[in-house]
């Protein structure tokens, strides 16, 4: 193992876990949805809209724009320049360099560039200033449109003990707690002890995983009390905590809410996002499983009455915790446009962001609760460029070299806000879109995202594909009995990718074997007039040695057209296919079934990898006389990491602890590497004296360069 | 001469040779003569020789079997435990299955002194395999020194085989591949060993431009040896297991006193990164042996041949819209070169030379269309991708390369000039940089300019320019063409003029464009980026029955 353990502690990561997933980029460059959405195309709302965030948001905002024939105005740092969503807007004004505190955060900025342009409302997507209260204001102030709720909505329901006063005032069910703020530790452990443990401990000023503390007995809510209220105080300044009773096992479900300004409210069904890692959802679906018609209706109408309560109007969505025996209890509000709004959309029919915008102007919704259907099942998978196999997801940058999206796919939408030679970079949400897949039932929409996984083609970054793709086929998944612990409970020795059968075993290892002849064939193919006629070696049979995870295998090839029959440990598998070898993907039928494998890449020397079945393998073909020879070559003694430390992740250098001549103990923090708004600790794994150290505080690192050296 | 004889003594000590020699028992003189640990087969070989009762069949098959073990089965156990391949075994990787034909495996040294003339010291085939067979159909002269005759050292039958295949290959017109693994020259031979090292470095000067040579270090390569590699074209190393030196560490130690490793001295790294004088490392015999079969593939037989077409499945029209956002808007910002020139040819194949070396310039080949070119591209990621006195050497010896092979040449663009200060200069940059505009300046082929990014001064006269015959010469919207950047040109034409950044501003919008050079016709169009790949793929097609003759000369006088 390397010398660093990464200690991306819980509060760590949920300090900014949800900013992040909210800051996200990329949206709609999807395909052929239909909206059945009920408007009136004579309906005047406005000319131009400003939209105020990046990435795929910005893109799927201005699609319904462009739809109703409004102009669009995209903000961007500079190194945004070139992105998809400025190529998309009609106009585009630069807001300030990389940092989001110094462009889409910037408010001054915003505010010059929407009266440069003469934009009439403004767009916040979701992050950034979609829940800036004094944004919002600024806006009315200055008489353009703010597309969502009013400035009172999104401050009652961004605190926690306000909102869940008013929840509970509007007779919707809340997680038994204290109301009030929590005093010191000992009334801390008084109040746990009358609601019972275990329980929640979290800042009132937080939202989502922020600062949230779990206790099981008196000790841990002294400890969680404390950690948390320092948390609190350092990252919002208020350092106010409540406690209420934790719901273990819980489903994650929340209700779509569109209301106007004209006290009409819709509940729009439910989405089930209980896949979440970190707090932060992962693959979401509508409708959920697990919801009768009578929960949901229940559901949905505590929903409304909290909408109306606080007079909202836009889009919203009301998050509930569901416990096994499907008792609910309201979350919060999060009073913007959701990440996830397509699956609602899927199974509605409608667009929101054009609701949003006619609700904006003041008109009033023209459907009626009983005109919402759910129309099949949508499945959403969040495609990340993150590295599953750390911790679920550590984010990993890079230049996309190739990318393609499945959209030629039916029944597929990507909401993505890059394209090929985009960049993700450091700065925002390491999100390279949302894949969401459809169908008549949920079965359907499932084999749908399967294959749109398989057909996705994404180089130059690593993402989290391979997680996606075991869970979408998990059987417990599958059954729907899930909680937002799924990921831990499944894998808890973290995330190894799909495990082979030994079918599925044979038919990557015949795969790479046919894939290898074919290139070997092809390689020996010139074409035009040759001075010095060629050999080429015809030969009907080949017997290869093909080396997987450690196993090897005796391979018989033997091949009539594009056709291959492959003996595999003396059974025999049979593969056809065009064996393009320019192609990412490499559709191939193995023993009557079809598969979408991608080949990522091919050496001389033999080493193949392949995509199959969502995770990448690294498969080595040998003829007969390499293998046995390779006996012979000499054992390479990989570097001794223990005593280097690397940068686990692309990101900055945020603090170094340490100094040449130090003497570090196993387990102290040597250095810390913010990564995409995530501060991870880089720890000593020994206890050495420092030799050198090779970075300083505010320093880009890319992943694996070398940050400190241990004697 | 007096080199020579260093180059001996070092190889004496090459710690690989050392451990071979410990196996030799009866030591003459101080040198190695005869194996103690014969095997039973050289107790035979004894027997047969003077026996008179065995068939010439008998006698034919007896040889034979015995230059299929060269130097014994414990001799290639040793071997193998240095995690080194035998001759045979490597000919057998790099040629195709059952390919191989032979030559002169009855060839035996012809030394008489310090008991070499005894039987037990008599080798069939002696230190080294030749022979010919196919690369994936395709024909190649290969000679494969043999480590565990001799520690492979050159007698004069040695080097008489070598040029014999040489000969043969210059006269069909054919590749030489040499995979080398050998102590040095034959001491007991004396001058008939130095003799023929000449008559090889002969035949590699001779060779040289007529058919690609190709030298694999697979062990051992010093003192005078060195120089058959040198000469040829391309010079590729296995990681750990191969050394290329003049004198071993011993004899640096004497002379100079420096401690130095053989790894440091001249192990894989050090010649790949440092001191260029290898193209590329492999990680072991069989990872390198792959690779060549790869790498032989790009090249003609020989100066006779277009640069082979393969089968090719990539579209030639095929768009790159990543292409159309990798130059940054900063012009000062940097971007991978690689990127671009991965998505434009085929497959994102590129098999690049020497790319260790002098990183500021990036020469590989690859394929457009399935055919072969060769691709020279500034590096804006390294050193800004300015033009220094190594990469001018890396660059230039490349262009000669393809020139003298009908490759076509592309050229990437985007280059702030020569790297100034008092090293490059009284390292002789101006010397060294005028290699690779001579080499630009006199190649025929088809030479193909992508000015991507900036193109200043004097080196953007280098890069493959109108000026030096550049048949088709494009720039991406993003080019400057200009003598300087606009800072520094400002602060000379308004020298000791206020309100700079105005004129600053001026001569951006005057020069940091294209249109300079392309209303002068110094290139041929603007184009997209992302369209690069489909107009290079077509003007490659027209520009293929190009004829370009430079003036009649005995050889050009190349500033060395």
């Amino acid at each position: 193992m390397a010398a660093y353990m990464i200690t991306s502690t819980l509060q760590r990561v949920l300090l900014v876990a949800k900013h992040a997933s909210f800051q996200s980029r990329c949206c709609v460059a999807s395909s052929r949805v239909q909206y059945s959405t009920v408007y009136d195309s004579n309906e005047k709302t406005f000319d131009k809209i400003l939209i105020a965030n990046r990435g795929e948001i910005a893109c799927r905002v201005m699609k319904t724009c462009k739809k109703m024939g409004i102009k669009t105005v995209a903000v961007h740092s500079d190194v945004d320049a070139s992105a998809v969503h400025v190529k998309m807007a009609d106009e585009a004004v630069c807001v300030g360099p990389a940092p989001t505190n110094k462009s889409y955060l910037n408010m001054d900025a915003i505010m010059d560039a929407i009266r440069k342009t003469g934009s009439q409302a403004v767009h916040p997507g979701y992050g950034f200033l979609s829940e800036n209260k004094e944004f919002a204001k600024r806006l009315a102030a200055e008489d353009v449109v703010f597309i969502g709720p009013d400035t009172h909505a999104i401050h009652a329901m961004g605190d926690k003990i306000e909102s869940k006063l008013l929840a509970k005032a509007a007779n919707v069910n809340v997680i038994p707690g204290f109301d009030g703020v929590v005093e010191n530790v000992e009334d801390a452990v008084k109040i746990a002890g009358e609601i019972g443990y275990p329980v929640m401990i979290k800042a009132s000023a937080g939202g989502g995983g922020k600062g949230m503390r779990i206790a099981w007995n008196d000790d841990e809510t002294r400890e969680g009390f404390r950690l948390s209220s320092q948390e609190a105080a350092s990252s919002f300044g208020d350092d106010r905590l409540l406690i209420e009773k934790f719901v273990n096992n819980p489903r994650h479900i929340e209700i779509q809410v569109l209301a106007d300004k004209h006290g009409n409210a819709l509940w729009l069904n439910e989405r089930e996002c209980s896949i979440q890692r970190r707090n932060q959802k992962v693959v979401e679906e509508a409708p959920s499983t697990f919801l009768d018609p009578e929960t949901r209706r229940a559901m949905g109408e505590q929903a409304v009455q909290l909408a109306k309560a606080v007079q909202y109007s836009s889009a919203g969505t009301v998050e509930f915790l569901v416990d096994s025996n499907k008792n609910f209890y309201f979350l919060e509000m999060n009073t913007r446009l959701q990440v996830e709004h397509p699956i609602t959309e899927c199974i509605t029919g409608l667009d929101l962001v054009q609701q949003m915008i006619r609700v904006a102007k003041g008109f009033p919704l023209l459907h009626k609760q009983e005109d919402i259907p759910i129309n099949g099942w949508a499945i959403e998978s969040r495609v990340y460029a993150e590295d599953p196999y750390k911790s679920f997801g550590l984010p990993s940058i890079g230049r996309l070299s190739q990318y393609q999206e499945p959209i030629n796919l039916p029944k597929v939408r990507v909401d993505s806000g890059i394209q090929e030679g985009s960049d993700i970079s450091i700065y925002y949400d390491p999100m390279i879109s949302k894949l969401v897949t459809y169908g008549a039932t949920r079965a359907e929409a499932l084999q749908r995202m399967e294959d749109a996984l398989d057909n996705y083609v994404i180089r130059g970054v690593t993402h989290n594909i391979p997680l996606l793709r075991e869970i979408i086929t998990h059987p417990r998944f599958i059954s729907g009995d899930i909680t937002t612990n799924f990921l831990p409970e499944e894998y808890p020795e973290g995330f190894k990718g799909h495990q082979l059968t030994s079918e599925g075993r044979r038919e990557l290892v015949a795969t790479a074997a046919a894939l290898y002849v074919s290139a070997q064939l092809r390689s020996q193919r010139f074409l035009g007039n040759l001075r010095v006629s060629t050999t080429p070696q015809e030969r009907r049979q080949w017997e290869l040695c093909v080396e997987l995870e450690k196993g090897s295998h005796a391979v018989a090839v033997s091949r009539s057209g594009s056709t291959f029959t492959v003996e595999v440990d003396g059974v025999k598998v049979e593969v056809s296919g065009e064996w393009n070898l320019a192609s990412a993907l490499l559709p191939v039928t193995i023993n009557r079934t079809p598969r979408v494998l991608q080949c990522l890449s091919r050496d001389a020397g033999g080493d193949i990898t392949l995509q199959y079945l969502g995770t990448q393998f690294k498969v080595r073909v040998l003829s007969q006389l390499v293998s046995t020879l390779s006996a012979h070559m000499p054992e390479k003694v990989p570097e001794d990491t223990s005593s280097i430390l690397r940068s686990p992740m692309p990101g900055s250098v945020v603090a170094v602890s340490v100094k040449p001549g130090d003497v570090v103990a196993e387990g102290q923090e040597i250095c810390v590497i913010e990564a995409m708004k995530m501060q991870n600790s880089l720890i000593a794994v020994k206890a050495a004296k420092v030799k050198s150290v090779h970075c300083k505080a505010g320093e880009t690192v890319g992943e694996g360069d070398l940050l400190v050296q241990l004697e | 001469m007096a080199a020579f004889a260093v180059a001996r003594s070092s190889c004496g000590l090459l710690s690989g040779l050392k451990s071979s020699f410990k196996t030799f028992g009866q030591v003459k003189h101080g040198v190695a003569s005869a194996a103690v640990a014969q095997s039973q087969l050289q107790q035979q070989s004894r027997r047969w020789y003077s026996v008179s009762h065995l068939s010439v069949q008998e006698r034919i098959d007896r040889k034979r079997n015995a230059a299929l073990i060269g130097g014994g089965q414990k001799r290639i156990d040793a071997q193998h435990k240095r995690g080194k391949l035998t001759a045979r075994e490597r000919v057998a990787l790099l040629l195709d299955k059952d390919s191989f034909v032979e030559y002169d495996m009855f060839v035996e040294h012809r030394c008489s002194d310090f008991g070499m003339e005894e039987d037990h010291n008599k080798f069939a085939g002696d230190s080294v395999v030749t022979g010919q067979g196919r690369i994936n159909g395709r024909l190649v002269y290969v000679f494969s020194q043999d480590f565990t005759v001799f520690g492979g050292s050159l007698s004069g039958a040695h080097a008489q085989k070598i040029c014999k295949i040489m000969d043969q290959a210059m006269m069909v017109g054919a590749p030489v591949i040499g995979l080398n693994d050998s102590g040095g020259a034959r001491i007991q031979e004396g001058v008939e060993s130095l003799a023929g090292y000449a008559d090889i470095f002969l035949r590699n000067v001779m060779a040289s431009g007529v058919v690609p040579q190709i030298s694999l270090i697979m062990g051992p390569c010093a003192g005078g040896a060195v120089y058959s590699p040198a000469l040829t074209d391309f010079t590729f190393m296995v990681k750990d297991t191969s050394y290329l030196f003049i004198t071993g560490p011993d004899v640096v130690k004497s002379v100079t006193n420096e401690d130095v490793t053989q790894e440091e001295l001249g192990g894989a790294k050090t010649h790949t990164a440092v001191s260029g004088v290898a193209h590329r490392a492999f990680e072991n015999d069989i990872d390198a042996l792959l690779n060549l079969r790869n790498f032989f593939n790009f090249l003609p037989l020989s100066n006779q041949d277009p640069a082979p077409v393969t089968e090719c499945h990539d579209p030639s029209d095929r768009l790159v819209p990543g292409l159309d956002t990798i130059v940054p808007f900063e012009t000062t910002k940097a971007y991978d070169m690689l990127d671009i020139i991965q998505g434009i040819v085929d497959e994102r194949e590129f098999f690049e030379i020497m790319p260790n070396y002098a990183k500021n310039i990036v020469v590989g080949f690859a394929r457009m269309n399935g055919q072969t070119v060769g691709i020279v591209g500034n590096q804006p990621k390294v050193a800004s991708g300015c033009l220094d006195i190594n990469s001018s050497v890396k660059g230039a010896r490349f262009v000669r390369f393809c020139d003298a092979f009908n490759i076509p040449i592309l050229t990437f663009v985007d280059v702030p000039g020569f790297l100034p200060g008092t090293s490059q200069e009284y390292g002789g940059i101006i010397r060294h940089g005028a290699k690779l505009l001579f080499a630009f300046a006199e190649a025929t082929v088809p030479k193909i300019t992508i000015i991507t990014r900036k193109a200043y001064g004097g080196a953007y006269d280098v890069m493959s320019s109108k000026h030096l015959r550049g048949d088709v010469n494009y720039a991406w919207p993003s080019a400057e063409v200009a003598v300087m950047g606009a800072k520094g040109a400002v602060q000379i034409i308004f020298r000791g003029k206020s309100n700079q950044a105005e004129q600053e501003a001026e001569y951006v919008e005057k020069f940091a464009n294209p249109f300079p050079a392309a209303v002068r016709g110094f290139v041929d169009d603007i184009i997209v980026p992302s369209t690069t790949r489909k107009r290079i793929c077509r003007d490659l097609e027209v520009l293929a029955s190009k004829k370009q003759t430079n003036p009649w000369k005995k050889h050009a006088n190349i500033p060395l």
